[in-house]
C-alpha cells in the first residue's frame, strides 16, 4: 500500500519560483505520469517527492505520513534516473546489490534478492558484467533492476526512455506497463514525451510553468481538455486552432462563424458568451475530415506526407496553416484546393484566456483507466 | 556477421585511400605541432641535463669553458656523501612530502565535496580568494610564521615542515580536486543517496573509486611540489628536519668550487622524485587532462 499527497508544495531556487504550489493525490498502485514541455517543473517535483531537494513550502505525504525531513532512502521509494546512474566501477550483481550492501544485509540474502530481480528483467547472464559493457536497453534494465531489489512502496522514473532509440523506446514501454501489472506498485513517470504518457498513465498530470494545467486519465485529457495548453500538448499532431467568432448561444451550444463563411454548431456550455465575442476553435487533425462537396473549410495543401496508412495534410487557410490527418488512400496533390469539415460533437471552443468552454456531453472514454482500456483491447480482439 | 562487416568495410576502404589536400594540412600541423613540442621539452630538460653533466665533472671542468667531452667522475659524489648523510635528507623528504600530501588531500576531498556538489552562491569566491593566497610572496609571512613557529616548538621539526607544506599546497589541491568532483555525474551520487549511502559512504563507495586518476595526479602534484620546496625548509629548518632541498644548499658556500658538488647532490635529490614522476606519468597525464578530453 503507498499513497502519495502533495499539499501546496512549492520550490523556490532565489527569488525564481519553479514550483508554484501543487496539490496532488496519488492512489495505490496507480501509474501516474508527470508531463509538460522542458523547464515545466516536472523532474524538481518528482525530487522533491524522491528527497533529493527539499520543498520550499507545503507537505509531502506518503500513506499518510509527512515526509519533508525523512531523507531519500527512508522514505521507502526508488528511482530510476534518465542517465540511468550506475555505479560505473561496480558490476551489475553490485549495482544492484549496493542498497543492501549499505543496508548490512548478509551476502547470501543479498545474491538472493538480485538474482529474483534479475530474474524478472532477464539480466541473469549479464551479471558478472561493468555497465560499460552493457547496451542502453540493458542499463536501463539494471536500473530498474536496482529499484526492484529495494522493494519500494513507489517507483519513481524520471525520462528513464529518452536516451534509448525509438524502438527500443517503444519495447520498454511495454515492459514498463508489465512491470507496472507484475509488481502491484505505485509508480511516477516524468517525461516529455505526451506518447509515453498517453500509452502508460492511469493518471496524467500536465504541468507547465510549475503548475498543474489538468490532471485526468489519458483519454480525458484527449478528449475533454480544461484549456488550450493541454488541448495543443497532449495529442499528436497538434491540435489546430482557428479564430471564430460567437454568432448565437443557446442551451444546446454556440453557433460560431468559421473562417471563409461557414457556421457551425459546437455542443459545449456558452459560460455566459455572447454574439461578437471572439473565441478560438480547437479541432484535432485526425478530426478534420475531406469533404469535397460540402466542407465549410476550405484551402490550399502545401506538404503531403504519406505515412501508408495514414496522410498527414498541411493545408493553407488564408494566413494559417492547418493539419489534417487523413487516410492513406487520398488522391489529393500538393497544391490541390480541399474542402473539409469536421462532426460538431469533435470541436472545442476556447475563450480569450484560452480555457475551454465545457463540453455538454461527457465522452464515453473519458473516465477509463489503463487497466480497462487493456481488458477492453483482449476483448475486442 | 561481425566478420563479414568488418571485411567489407576494410575491404572498401584500402583501395579508396587517397591523400586529399585535407589530410596533407593535418600531416603538416602534426609536423610543426611535433617541432614545438619538441623543442618546448629540450628547453625544460637542457638544464636538468646539464646538471647532471656537471655532476660527474671535477670541480675545475665544471667552471671550464663549457664542453660535452670529458672524463666522467664519481670525485663530487663521493666527497658529498662524505661530508653528509644523503639518506637522513632523503627521509625527511619522503615523510615530508606524502605526510603533508596525505593532510591535505585529508583536508581538501571533504571541502571539494561541498564545494562541487553543495556550492552557495560564495563558493566560487572562495575558491579565487583560496587561490590568491599563493599570490602573496611567501617571504611576507615568513617572520610571523617563524616566530609561531619558535614558540611552538616546531622550528626543525618535520611536523613543522608537513604543516607549512600542507597549508602552501591546500589551495592548488583544493581547486584541483574541484574540477574532478565537478565531472563527476551528481546523478551517481543521488542514485547512491537513494540507495540509502550517508554523505561518508557516498564518498568512500562512489566519488573516490570513480575519480580516483584525479585524486592520483593531484597527490602526485602536491608531493613533487613539497618535495622540491625549499624557501620554507631552508628557513624553517637546520638539522633535524632538513629535506633534500637544504642538502642541496648546504654544498653552495661563498668561496672556494662548489659547482661539481652542488650538481651532484642535486642530481641525487631529484632523482627519487624522477623516477616516480616517471613511474607515474601515465597517471599524471590522464589526471591532468581529465574532462579536457571527452
Amino acid at each position: 500500500m503507498a499513497t502519495l499527497q502533495l499539499k501546496h508544495i512549492t520550490k523556490s531556487f532565489g527569488e525564481t519560483d519553479v514550483i508554484k504550489g501543487v496539490d496532488l493525490e496519488v492512489k495505490d498502485r496507480e501509474f501516474v505520469v508527470f508531463v509538460g514541455p522542458s523547464g515545466c517543473g516536472k523532474s524538481t517535483l518528482m525530487r522533491m517527492i524522491a528527497g533529493l531537494e527539499s520543498a520550499t513550502s507545503g507537505d509531502i505525504l506518503i500513506d499518510g505520513q509527512r515526509m519533508n525531513e525523512v531523507g531519500p532512502a527512508d522514505r521507502g521509494l526508488a528511482m530510476v534516473f534518465q542517465s540511468y546512474a550506475l555505479y560505473p566501477h561496480m558490476t551489475v550483481e553490485d549495482n544492484m546489490g549496493f542498497s543492501m550492501r549499505l543496508a548490512g544485509v548478509p551476502k547470501e540474502k543479498r545474491r538472493e534478492k538480485v538474482l529474483e530481480a534479475a530474474r524478472i528483467l532477464e539480466l541473469e547472464p549479464l551479471l558478472d558484467r561493468k555497465p560499460k559493457a552493457l547496451s542502453g536497453g540493458q542499463r536501463q534494465r539494471v536500473a530498474i533492476g536496482r529499484a526492484i531489489v529495494r522493494n519500494p512502496s513507489i517507483f519513481l522514473f524520471d525520462e528513464p526512455l529518452s536516451n534509448l532509440d525509438a524502438a527500443l523506446r517503444v519495447q520498454m514501454r511495454i515492459e514498463l506497463a508489465r512491470l507496472h501489472e507484475e509488481l502491484d506498485a505505485t509508480m511516477i513517470y516524468v517525461t516529455h514525451d505526451q506518447i509515453e504518457a498517453m500509452t502508460m498513465a492511469d493518471k496524467i498530470v500536465v504541468l507547465q510553468g510549475g503548475e498543474i494545467e489538468q490532471v485526468g486519465s489519458p483519454m480525458e485529457l484527449y478528449h475533454h481538455p480544461r484549456n488550450r495548453f493541454v488541448a495543443g500538448f497532449i495529442g499528436s499532431p497538434k491540435m489546430n486552432f482557428l479564430p471564430v467568432e460567437v454568432v448565437e448561444a443557446d442551451a444546446k451550444g454556440v453557433s460560431v462563424t468559421l473562417p471563409g463563411g461557414g457556421v457551425s454548431k459546437v455542443a459545449v456550455d456558452s459560460q455566459g458568451q455572447r454574439a461578437g465575442d471572439a473565441l478560438e476553435l480547437g479541432i484535432r487533425p485526425e478530426h478534420l475530415v475531406l469533404d469535397d462537396d460540402q466542407g465549410p473549410l476550405t484551402g490550399e495543401i502545401q506538404v503531403l506526407e504519406r505515412l501508408g496508412g495514414q496522410t498527414s495534410l498541411y493545408v493553407q487557410m488564408d494566413d494559417l496553416m492547418v493539419t489534417i490527418m487523413a487516410d492513406g488512400d487520398v488522391t489529393h496533390r500538393v497544391h490541390d484546393q480541399v474542402r473539409f469539415g469536421f462532426a460538431p460533437g469533435r470541436a472545442h471552443l476556447f475563450d480569450a484566456e484560452g480555457l475551454a468552454l465545457p463540453s455538454l456531453e461527457q465522452h464515453p472514454l473519458a473516465g477509463l483507466r489503463r487497466q480497462d482500456s487493456r481488458a477492453s483491447d483482449a476483448v475486442g480482439q | 556477421m561481425t566478420t563479414a562487416r568488418t571485411k567489407s568495410l576494410s575491404g572498401a576502404a584500402v583501395p579508396g585511400v587517397q591523400r586529399s589536400p585535407l589530410t596533407d594540412a593535418l600531416l603538416n600541423r602534426r609536423l610543426w605541432l611535433t617541432v614545438l613540442g619538441w623543442t618546448v621539452a629540450v628547453l625544460i630538460f637542457f638544464p636538468i641535463f646539464w646538471m647532471v653533466l656537471t655532476g660527474f665533472k671535477t670541480e675545475t671542468e665544471a667552471i671550464a669553458e663549457p664542453s660535452l667531452i670529458f672524463s666522467p667522475t664519481l670525485e663530487s659524489y663521493a666527497e658529498v656523501q662524505q661530508r653528509a648523510g644523503y639518506a637522513k635528507f632523503a627521509l625527511n623528504s619522503v615523510v615530508v612530502a606524502f605526510g603533508s600530501t596525505l593532510l591535505a588531500l585529508l583536508i581538501a576531498i571533504p571541502a571539494a565535496y561541498s564545494m562541487a556538489f553543495l556550492p552557495t552562491r560564495r563558493t566560487k569566491g572562495t575558491l579565487l580568494w583560496m587561490l590568491s593566497t599563493k599570490m602573496l610572496p611567501p617571504v611576507g609571512v615568513l617572520v610571523p610564521i617563524y616566530l609561531l613557529f619558535r614558540d611552538t616548538g616546531l622550528l626543525d621539526t618535520r611536523t613543522g615542515l608537513i604543516i607549512v607544506y600542507t597549508l602552501m599546497n591546500l589551495p592548488i589541491v583544493v581547486w584541483m580536486l574541484y574540477t574532478f568532483f565537478k565531472d563527476m555525474p551528481k546523478d551517481i551520487l543521488e542514485a547512491g543517496r537513494m540507495d540509502g549511502a550517508s554523505t561518508l559512504q557516498e564518498v568512500l563507495y562512489l566519488l573516490l573509486p570513480l575519480t580516483l586518476p584525479g585524486i592520483a595526479s593531484t597527490g602526485l602534484l602536491s608531493v613533487i611540489l613539497s618535495w622540491n620546496e625549499a624557501f620554507w625548509s631552508l628557513n624553517l629548518t637546520s638539522s633535524n628536519a632538513a629535506p633534500l632541498t637544504a642538502y642541496i644548499a648546504s654544498f653552495s658556500s661563498p668561496e672556494g668550487l662548489f659547482w661539481a658538488k652542488l650538481s651532484a647532490a642535486s642530481t641525487m635529490a631529484i632523482a627519487p622524485i624522477l623516477v616516480f614522476g616517471w613511474l607515474t606519468q601515465k597517471q599524471m597525464v590522464r589526471g591532468l587532462t581529465f574532462g579536457a578530453v571527452k
